[in-house]
C-alpha cells in the first residue's frame, strides 16, 4: 500500500540563538490519511517539529513541502490547552478560522454546526469556555481544528491534562473523528499506551539535540476499539514502542 | 461507570437538590451575610451622624466650627437653588473629563502597542505627566490657555488618563500566547488581531483602570475648579465650598463635600456597573463560586 504524500520534511534542522539545537537533521515523510505520533522525552524537539510544520517557526536549515503546496484551511492545529476564546461563545470559538478568512457566520453556520456535531456538542453552542469541562473544552479546541476540513491536523499533547478516563474517550472518539473526516494527524505525546492506541507509524525521538532515532510501525488496518487496548497485539507494541523509547532516552549526543 | 464526556447534555440538567442539616445552616449564614452587609454599614452611619449631632448639641459647638447634620441637611434644602447648578457643573466637568480620558488613553494605547518606536518615544513623557502633581501644573494651564473651561478639562484629563492608558497597554499585549499562535497560523492580519483578539483581551484591564480613573476624574475636577477658580469652570460644588469657607458658611461648605462625596458614590457605583455588565459572562472576576 503507498498512500498518497502530504508532506516531506527534508533535513530539517532548528537551533535557536543560544546555540541548542532543538531539532537535528528530522527526516519524515507524512502520507495522506495517516497517523503519525512523535513519542519522546521533554526537550527532544516533538514540540518544535510541530511548530516547524505550523509554520510558526522557520527551520534553520532544511525543507518542509507541501504535496500541491499549501492552501488556506489545510492546516489545524490543537494545543495542549484547550486555548479557547473566553469571551466568545463556543459556535463564535468554532467559528474563528473561517472568521478570520473573512467569512459571515451566516455562510458558515452550517460547517460550525456540523464541526461541533462532530465532537458531540451541538447542544453547547451557546456555551461559553467556561461552563464546560475540561474535555469538553479540548472538543470544542478540536471542533475548531476541524471547521476547515483540513487536510493536516497538528496535535501537541492535547489530551495530557486530562484525567484517565476523559483521555481514554477522547482517544476513542478521535479515532472516529479521523475515520468520518479522512485527514491526517501528527500526534504528540509521550505516552506510549496512548501512540500506541492511536498511531500508524511512532516516530521515537531522543533529547540533546532533539532527534529522530527510530520508527516503530503498527499495522492495524481494523477499526480500533476499546478492546483493543487489552489485546496482545497491543500489549506487544506498547512494549517495542516502550523499548524505544528507552533506547532513545539512554543514547547520549 | 458513565463517563462525563458520554453525557454533556447530563450537564444542564439540575438534579433535585438534597438539603441537609450542614447546607441549611451554610445557607442561613449566607443570608445573614447578605443582609448584614446593608445593615452594618447603615448602622455605622446611623450612630456616627447621631453621635456628631449629639457632640455639637451637648457641647454646643458653634456652627461656623462644626455645624450639626441637621444643620448641613437644612442647607441641603434651603441651598439646593445654588448646589444644583454648582453640581451640573462639577459633573460635567468630571464627566467630560473622564470620556476624554477613555478616547485618550484608548488611543494612545492602541499607538503604543502598534509601534515599539512610539512607545520608547512617548511612554516616558505620560509617566513624567502622571507624576508631576496636577495642583502643580494647573496655575500654569491656566496661563497658557486662552480659555479656562478647557484648561480645567485638560488638567482633570491629565489625572484621569493615565491608569486607563497604563493598564490598557498591559492588557493589550496580555493575549494569551497560544491563541495568538492561532491567530498566526490562521493568517490573521493587524487589525484581526486587535479587533478579534487584543481587545478582548484588554477589556478587563481597561475597565479596571476605567473604575480608577472615574475617581480620578472627580479629583482632578476638584482641584482644576480649586485652582483655576470659577472665572473658568463656572460656580462648581469646589469652588461653592471655598466660597462657603471664606464666609465661614460652613453647613453650606458642608453640603457641597456631601454632594461632592455623593457624586464619587455615584461614580464608583456606575464603574461597578459597567464591569460587571461587560464581564459577567465569562470573565473569573465577575464569578461567584459555588461552594
Amino acid at each position: 500500500m503507498t498512500a498518497a504524500q502530504l508532506l516531506q520534511m527534508n533535513h530539517v534542522e532548528k537551533s535557536f540563538a543560544d546555540d541548542t539545537v532543538a531539532l537535528r537533521d528530522m527526516n519524515l515523510t507524512v502520507e495522506q490519511g495517516g497517523f503519525i505520533s512523535l513519542l519522546g522525552p521533554s526537550g527532544c524537539g516533538k514540540s518544535t517539529a510541530l511548530r516547524l510544520i505550523a509554520g510558526l517557526i522557520r527551520p534553520t536549515s532544511g525543507t518542509i513541502a507541501w504535496q500541491g503546496g499549501q492552501h488556506e484551511g489545510d492546516l489545524g492545529v490543537v494545543f495542549q490547552e484547550p486555548t479557547l476564546m473566553p469571551w466568545a461563545r463556543v459556535r463564535e470559538n468554532v467559528w474563528l478560522p473561517l472568521r478570520l478568512r473573512g467569512i459571515r457566520y451566516a455562510d458558515c453556520k452550517e460547517a460550525i454546526m456540523l464541526a461541533l456535531e462532530l465532537v458531540g456538542l451541538k447542544q453547547f453552542h451557546n456555551a461559553y469556555p467556561r461552563e464546560l469541562s475540561g474535555g469538553m473544552k479540548m472538543r470544542v479546541s478540536i471542533a475548531r481544528a476541524l471547521v476547515t476540513k483540513p487536510r493536516l491536523i497538528l496535535m501537541d499533547e492535547p489530551f495530557a491534562a486530562l484525567d484517565e478516563i476523559t483521555r481514554q474517550k477522547m482517544n476513542n472518539d478521535l479515532l472516529e473523528l479521523r475515520d468520518a473526516m479522512g485527514c491526517t494527524v501528527i500526534f504528540v505525546t509521550h505516552s506510549v499506551a496512548e501512540s500506541v492506541f492511536l498511531s500508524d507509524r511512532i516516530v521515537v525521538m531522543a533529547a540533546r539535540p532533539g532527534r529522530v532515532v527510530s520508527e516503530v510501525r503498527i499495522d492495524i488496518k481494523e477499526s480500533r476499539g476499546s478492546e483493543y487496548r487489552t489485546s496482545v497485539e497491543f500489549a506487544s507494541y506498547a512494549r517495542e514502542a516502550s523499548d524505544a523509547l528507552q533506547q532513545a532516552m539512554a543514547l547520549r549526543s | 461507570m458513565t463517563d462525563i464526556q458520554t453525557l454533556p447534555n447530563e450537564l444542564n440538567i439540575k438534579p433535585a437538590r438534597y438539603i441537609d442539616a450542614e447546607e441549611e445552616a451554610l445557607a442561613r449564614k449566607n443570608r445573614l451575610y447578605k443582609i448584614a452587609r446593608w445593615t452594618l454599614p447603615s448602622l455605622v452611619m446611623i450612630i456616627a451622624v447621631g453621635a456628631w449631632q449629639a457632640y455639637v448639641i451637648v457641647a454646643e459647638v458653634p456652627h461656623y466650627v462644626l455645624p450639626a447634620p441637621s444643620l448641613i441637611a437644612k442647607t441641603l434644602f434651603t441651598d439646593w437653588s445654588v448646589l444644583w447648578p454648582a453640581l451640573v457643573v462639577t459633573g460635567r466637568l468630571t464627566f467630560l473629563a473622564l470620556l476624554l480620558a477613555v478616547i485618550g488613553g484608548l488611543a494612545i494605547a492602541v499607538a503604543f502597542t502598534q509601534s515599539k518606536w512610539v512607545e520608547m518615544s512617548f511612554f516616558p513623557y505620560a509617566v513624567i505627566l502622571q507624576v508631576t502633581p496636577v495642583v502643580a501644573i494647573a496655575p500654569l494651564l491656566q496661563i497658557y490657555m486662552d480659555d479656562a473651561f478647557s484648561a480645567a478639562l485638560l488638567c482633570a484629563w491629565i489625572v484621569a488618563f493615565f491608569p486607563i492608558l497604563s493598564n490598557t497597554t498591559i492588557g493589550l499585549k496580555s493575549a494569551d500566547h497560544n491563541l495568538q499562535d492561532l491567530f498566526s497560523i490562521y493568517g490573521a492580519s493587524h487589525w484581526q488581531r486587535l479587533r478579534y483578539l487584543a481587545a478582548p483581551s484588554a477589556l478587563p484591564y481597561f475597565l479596571s483602570g476605567l473604575k480608577i480613573a472615574g475617581g480620578l476624574a472627580l479629583i482632578g475636577a476638584v482641584v482644576a475648579e480649586f485652582v483655576i477658580g470659577r472665572a473658568g469652570t463656572g460656580l462648581g460644588l469646589a469652588s461653592t465650598l471655598l466660597e462657603a469657607s471664606y464666609r465661614f458658611n460652613f453647613g453650606r461648605l458642608y453640603a457641597a463635600l456631601v454632594l461632592i462625596s455623593v457624586m464619587g458614590i455615584f461614580i464608583f457605583g456606575l464603574m461597578s456597573l459597567i464591569i460587571y455588565f461587560s464581564l459577567f459572562r465569562w470573565h473569573e472576576s465577575a464569578l461567584t463560586r459555588e461552594s
